[in-house]
């Protein structure tokens, strides 16, 4: 288990103003949902958690100790990061791709494993694209591709999972799927924290919402205060109708 | 063609020993036929007697004095070149990188006509072939750090304009030089393993790397895949690229001093090793060292023998053979 904390955080996107700096701690068995229009910075927010960018402003902790003064193994062995956009190098097998998720846990002089190999197969399998092990990872569609990069992440085992747009590409099946795998990981001690562009998946897998807005102002809290509909209208700019369908509430744009 | 990949990880340790056994066979006959063939052939009688401390004293002077030390030669430029392209591509996530693409070897060209063209002969051409491939080096990333950012597009770009504008003062000194110095540094030019004597330390360095790729060899695997993905699995990134671009101009300079300017090594080795073996650097790596060689001594095998008595640049071979190779594997790859 891992708390990622961040103290008056003001994430650095080029030519913005500072506007609110972010006070808050991913803890264990959280699912954090960051929803924002076009532009808003929840890439540039989920990279600067991971520590592959600077922030402007404000300290981030990993279970107390500085971020930026842990070496990157050490953060990889704790925190996992689901990119958004990915890019083909060399060809690489599925396989292959699944297992470098285990980087972080083998010293420079191992080999992968069976162990290794079990464990990369098993996320393969949760994800639903064991029967492509052999493929080229160019051969994919994109849902595929999600699919093999979230695998990736679940072989690398992180305590702290940070995923942006994890349910781009999906169809709706394994949207459900991959939101229950990562409630799934949450309710097992990990810290859970999505971008999202669905108001309802966040309002049916998420606990806390954070919204960040264009202008640099933000606001966080349990889901319920967060997602009601004077809010999120003016988060995108859009008129949301609104219903209550299977104990959540479902946000619809009207025109 | 990837149903015969086999993934490295499934296999262990057990999985590099037999491809480069094999690759490390072909390079032992490839040494003995280099050693045999040329403007007079030694026996197979003649080279088993001497590699035993026999023989007479003319093949002995041929065998050991001349066609061994050429064909090691030979063997550590090819394998120096092929190490550089194949760090060079995972550098810049580019199978089209090689040093000759990025210009280092043009700084080399360009040092080492100038000590030419001055009169200067011997160990100052080779030092100045070395300055050259550095300062090259040092061009090429300083003006692709730019103001910050070092995308690796950017680094290809500046490095093929670099290339290209030392292929200008190339042509500009064979202009303005004497007409009896043109045919050797013509011969320099297109790469030459006539005075190549002492394979020493080129083949030392080839060790050394070699050993260095298998401890780094997986976070290269994941560099490969792009930085920040890289960043986001634990390699420390920047050191790591900084020390690739180190060893691969240093591999090249190398390479530059022991025999001029060969194309194509660093550009098609790779290219053909990953087609059969995947993209593991644990294997591609030695794997380049090992077929780069072996390339190389027949190549130089050919040279010496196509047109006997006479000698062919070797660089004019690897081009030749090169060429329609790269182009046939990239028509059929999908």
């Amino acid at each position: 288990m891992s708390r990622l904390e961040a103290r008056e955080l003001v994430i650095d996107v080029p030519g913005r103003r500072d506007g609110r700096s972010l006070d808050l701690s991913l803890e264990p068995g959280q699912v954090w949902g960051v929803l924002g229009p076009n532009g808003a910075g929840k890439t540039t927010l989920l990279h600067t958690l991971a520590g592959l960018r600077a922030p402007r402003r404000g300290t981030l902790r990993l279970d107390g100790e500085s971020l930026s003064a842990l070496s990157r193994r050490r953060v990889a062995r704790a925190l996992g990061l689901v990119f958004q956009e990915r890019q083909d190098g060399f060809p690489a097998t599925v396989r292959e791709t699944a297992l470098i998720g285990r980087h972080p846990w083998l010293s420079p002089w191992q080999m992968e494993g069976g162990e290794d190999l079990k464990l990369a197969e098993a996320a393969l399998e949760r994800l639903d694209v064991a029967h492509l092990a052999e493929r080229l990872v160019s051969t994919l569609s994109g849902g595929e591709r999600q699919r093999l990069a979230i695998a990736t992440v679940l072989t690398q085992a992180p305590a702290i999972w940070l995923a942006d747009e994890p349910t781009n590409h999906l169809d709706l099946h394994h949207q459900t799927a991959v939101m229950a795998l990562l409630a799934e990981q949450a309710r097992a001690g990990s810290a859970v924290m999505l971008c999202l562009h669905d108001l309802n998946l966040a309002a049916r897998w998420c606990d806390q919402v954070l919204l960040l807005y264009p202008d640099g102002e933000a606001c966080w809290g349990p889901r319920d205060a967060m997602l009601v509909p004077g809010a999120l209208e003016r988060l995108y700019g859009q008129r949301l109708a609104t219903a209550e369908i299977d104990g959540a509430p479902v946000f619809v744009p009207v025109r | 063609m990837h149903a015969a990949r086999h993934s490295l990880a499934a296999v262990g340790h057990r999985g590099l020993a037999f491809p480069l056994g094999l690759l490390a066979l072909a390079a032992l006959a490839a040494l003995a036929l280099s050693v045999a063939v040329g403007s007079v052939t030694v026996t197979p009688a003649e080279l088993w007697e001497v590699a035993l401390g026999g023989g007479d004293a003319l093949s002995r002077t041929l065998v050991l004095e001349l066609r061994v030390p050429r064909a090691l030669s030979a063997f550590a430029t090819g394998g120096l070149l092929a190490l550089a392209g194949a760090l060079m591509q995972v550098l810049l996530r580019n199978p089209l990188a090689d040093p000759y693409v990025l210009g280092l070897s043009g700084g080399a060209a360009v040092g080492a006509l100038a000590a030419m063209l001055a009169g200067l002969g011997g160990l100052v051409i080779s030092g100045s072939a070395f300055a050259g491939a550095l300062a090259s080096t040092l061009l090429v990333f300083g003006l692709a750090h730019g103001t910050g950012s070092w995308t690796p597009a950017r680094l290809l770009l500046t490095g093929v304009v670099v290339a290209a504008g030392w292929g200008a003062v190339v042509t500009l000194m064979l202009a303005v030089s004497p007409a009896e110095r043109l045919p050797g540094m013509l011969y320099w030019l297109m790469g030459d393993l006539s005075y190549a004597r002492t394979p020493g330390y080129a083949l030392a360095l080839l060790l050394g790397v070699c050993l260095l790729a298998f401890p780094l060899g997986r976070s290269l695997n994941v560099l490969a895949r792009g930085a920040l993905q890289a960043a986001a699995l634990g390699v420390a990134v920047r050191p790591l690229e900084w020390a690739i671009y180190v060893a691969a101009s240093l591999l090249t300079a190398m390479a530059v001093t022991t025999a001029g300017s060969i194309g194509f090594v660093g550009l098609v080795v790779p290219h053909m090793l990953r087609l059969v073996l995947g993209n593991d650097q644990r294997l591609i790596l030695p794997a380049c060292a090992l077929a780069g060689g072996t390339l190389l001594m027949l190549a130089d095998a050919l040279a010496r023998t196509l047109i006997a008595p006479e000698q062919l640049p070797v660089g004019v071979i690897t081009a030749l053979l090169g060429v329609p190779t790269f182009l046939y594997l990239l028509y059929r790859s999908r």
